[in-house]
């Protein structure tokens, strides 16, 4: 006896068994972009750290000709060891070139001092130079060489200065005050990069489950066999969406997992203080339907095209495009001022959800733009869903050659 | 064919389960196909005006040479594809206003449907009978039957992308009769097996014709058609020029003979008229 009932949770309950006992899909979708993400980010972070700061067991060598007098406090204040006098002059570059030998050369004009006192800006010759030769290959060297151009600069900016307002100021009683909060100082941050990072995970989750699912069945000739059964075209776009979308939404989670993780690698944790209660339940709760109809609207756009292509490669082609449109969309966040007020800017697809999103990190979390966001999404969804049944219905894009 | 067949067939022999009327389509050739088929027209009429019928109990051949439009018409049949002009009835339903009825009416097995590789040949028994609706419990009763009648059982849990050509081929049969439909339409159903499964198949659908299903098939094997089919029709350039018993087409010569006897008739024809339209 048959019984016709709805089959979109046949479809999903087969998409589900599909993903999950491919271990290896399981593995490039899921596990691998968070991990490879983590491991990526460490040790670039570590790297930088590395690169970035010197060893402190390393101590520079300055060699320095003609001191003058005016600079050797500012020069004395450097974690480094000087020696003053004459000195060889090739050797010491021949010194310097190996980076191990922590080496920086300094040679003032003689008389450097009078010079600069009888210096005319006005008679258009040049300023005294000082030479100075180092390593960049050696980082100990190379901070020597910011902290020595640190300290010509000031002692420049002493010279021409007649007086800076505000040049001086005593810490326990400060002229200025900047009153932004740690709050403001994080959502301006937040707002302006985490939407972003949001969209282009959702969609590379997307991007890795739904060309293989849609335009792969057709390259395989799977999809006939479904198409010769009595399903409802409706059902297997339907289904099809449903069970994307969560393996995207998996795929993006373990790629911010990934992040989260690495992130104390990247920027050291006492610079970053961050702190859960920065946003209220509510803030992520309408997070979370912004994440969850975007998701629907990537996996409806990209089943679109990859119901289209040929094969799973063609997919990918095809998709390139909308990858680009969606990466200049995910940085509108950086740019303008804030989130726009009107709610018709939240009916563009894919610009709503960002836009809701920044807000939402901005803490300007603006109920009537999380509604109308959520609800064109979905109804841009259904929309796929129905291009998508006819799509299916379609001979000429079902079986082009 | 045995008594129990002919007593079938009689009781049935007017029933039409399928009736075919005037089916026509046409595809756009790509500048790739004009340069293969060497061809200057845009458009190459595959089908072409066609009509029959298939009555229950009795398996109805479709006979003709590579691109004649045998796969085209049962691509048609069985709802891939939409007529240009014309319709068909399937047990009651047309292919062009219900075609959800006519597939959940029909098996269709084709070399161009293929059996996800990742899944076994019990999980997707199962998933397609949910798709037709059968009953579960009717279902693992069917399967058993079929598996063990094709001697699949053994490999019922092995993943498809490790079973053996032939395997692959019977596992799609039993997969396309999961629903236990009237009609069954097969495109060259024994192409690419071995003569064991290739027999086994052919037994099959005997079987299948005297337990009262009506089976379609299209082939360009004569002896296959000779051996299993009760009527014929023969396509020749998308148009049926001849549909009839076995007997009344060969006319006492073998099945080969005849068919080479009518192609040439028709090429010469269309020679002829080719000459014709020249001269004026």
């Amino acid at each position: 006896m048959k019984q016709y009932k709805n089959n979109t949770l046949t479809i999903i309950g087969k998409e589900c068994k599909r993903f999950f006992s491919d271990r290896s899909l399981v593995f490039t979708s899921i596990i691998m972009p968070g991990l490879l993400i983590y491991l990526i980010y460490t040790l670039m972070g570590d790297a930088m750290n590395k690169k970035m700061q010197a060893d402190p067991n390393d101590v520079t060598v300055m060699q320095i000709e003609n001191m003058p007098a005016s600079i050797y406090p500012s020069i004395q204040e450097l974690p480094l060891m000087i020696k003053e006098g004459t000195f060889d002059h090739d050797a010491t570059i021949n010194q310097i070139a190996d980076k191990e030998n922590n080496l920086i050369y300094v040679v003032f004009p003689p008389a450097f001092d009078s010079l600069i006192a009888t210096y005319n800006v006005a008679s258009g010759l040049p300023a005294p130079n000082v030479r100075i030769y180092y390593n960049s290959a050696c980082t100990e060297a190379e901070a020597t060489y910011t902290a020595l151009c640190a300290a010509l600069d000031a002692f420049e900016s002493s010279k021409v200065n007649i007086f800076d307002i505000n040049a001086q100021q005593d810490p326990n009683n400060p002229e200025i005050f900047n009153q932004i909060t740690e709050e403001d100082f994080l959502g301006d941050l937040f707002s302006g990069i985490i939407p972003m990072l949001i969209l282009m995970l959702l969609f590379s989750g997307c991007m890795a489950i739904a060309p293989t699912s849609i335009a792969g069945e057709k390259e395989r000739g799977t999809i006939a066999t479904l198409l010769v059964t009595p399903l409802k075209r409706y059902e297997l776009a339907l289904g099809k969406i449903i069970a994307l979308s969560c393996f995207a939404l998996l795929s993006g989670i373990s790629s911010f997992v990934g992040i989260m993780l690495s992130l104390p690698k990247m920027i050291p944790t006492d610079e970053l203080n961050l702190n859960a209660n920065l946003y209220t339940t509510s803030d992520y709760l309408c997070l979370l339907f912004a994440i969850l109809s975007t998701t629907l609207v990537l996996v409806s756009l990209i089943a679109i095209i990859s119901a289209y292509a040929k094969d799973v490669k063609n997919a990918g082609t095809m998709v390139t495009p909308l990858m680009l449109v969606i990466m200049i969309i995910g940085l509108t966040p950086m740019f303008g001022d804030g989130a726009p007020t009107q709610l018709a800017y939240y009916l563009i697809p894919v610009y709503n959800s960002i836009q809701y999103m920044a807000s939402v990190f901005n803490h300007v979390n603006m109920i009537n733009a999380m509604i109308v966001t959520v609800a064109s999404n979905v109804v841009y969804t259904i929309l796929g869903v129905v291009l998508l049944s006819k799509m299916f219905d379609n001979e000429k894009v079902m079986f082009r050659n | 064919m045995n008594p129990e067949t002919i007593a079938t067939q009689t009781e049935t022999s007017l029933q039409s389960i399928l009736h075919v009327e005037g089916l026509c389509k046409t595809f756009k050739l790509s500048r790739k196909q004009q340069k293969i088929e060497q061809t200057q027209q845009s458009h190459k009429k595959a089908v072409d005006n066609l009509s029959f019928d298939a009555f229950r109990g009795e398996i109805f051949g479709l006979l003709g040479p590579n691109g004649a439009g045998k796969t085209t018409t049962l691509r048609m049949l069985a709802t891939l594809i939409k007529p240009d002009q014309g319709d068909a009835i399937v047990d009651g339903a047309s292919i062009v206003s219900q075609p959800d009825q006519v597939r959940g009416k029909i098996g269709f097995l084709t070399s161009e449907l293929k059996l996800e590789d990742f899944f076994t040949p019990n999980y997707l028994y199962d998933f397609f009978s949910q798709l037709h609706g059968v009953n579960p419990v009717e279902a693992a009763t069917r399967k058993q039957v079929l598996f063990d009648r094709f001697g699949i059982s053994q490999f019922a849990e092995v993943k498809v992308s490790n079973l053996s050509t032939g395997m692959k081929q019977k596992a799609s049969l039993v997969i396309s009769l999961v629903h236990n439909p009237e009609i069954i339409i097969f495109d060259e159903p024994t192409n690419g097996l071995d003569v064991i499964t290739a027999r086994t198949v052919t037994d099959f659908l005997q079987e299948l014709r005297d337990q009262g299903k009506t089976i379609i098939l299209s082939t360009h094997i004569f002896s296959l058609v000779e051996r299993l089919c009760d009527r014929v029709g023969i396509i020749i350039d998308g148009r049926l020029t001849h549909c009839d018993t076995l007997q009344n087409i060969c006319q006492g010569l073998s099945l080969e003979d005849r068919f080479f006897n009518i192609y040439k008739e028709i090429k010469e024809n269309e020679n002829e008229i080719l000459q014709k339209g020249g001269q004026q």
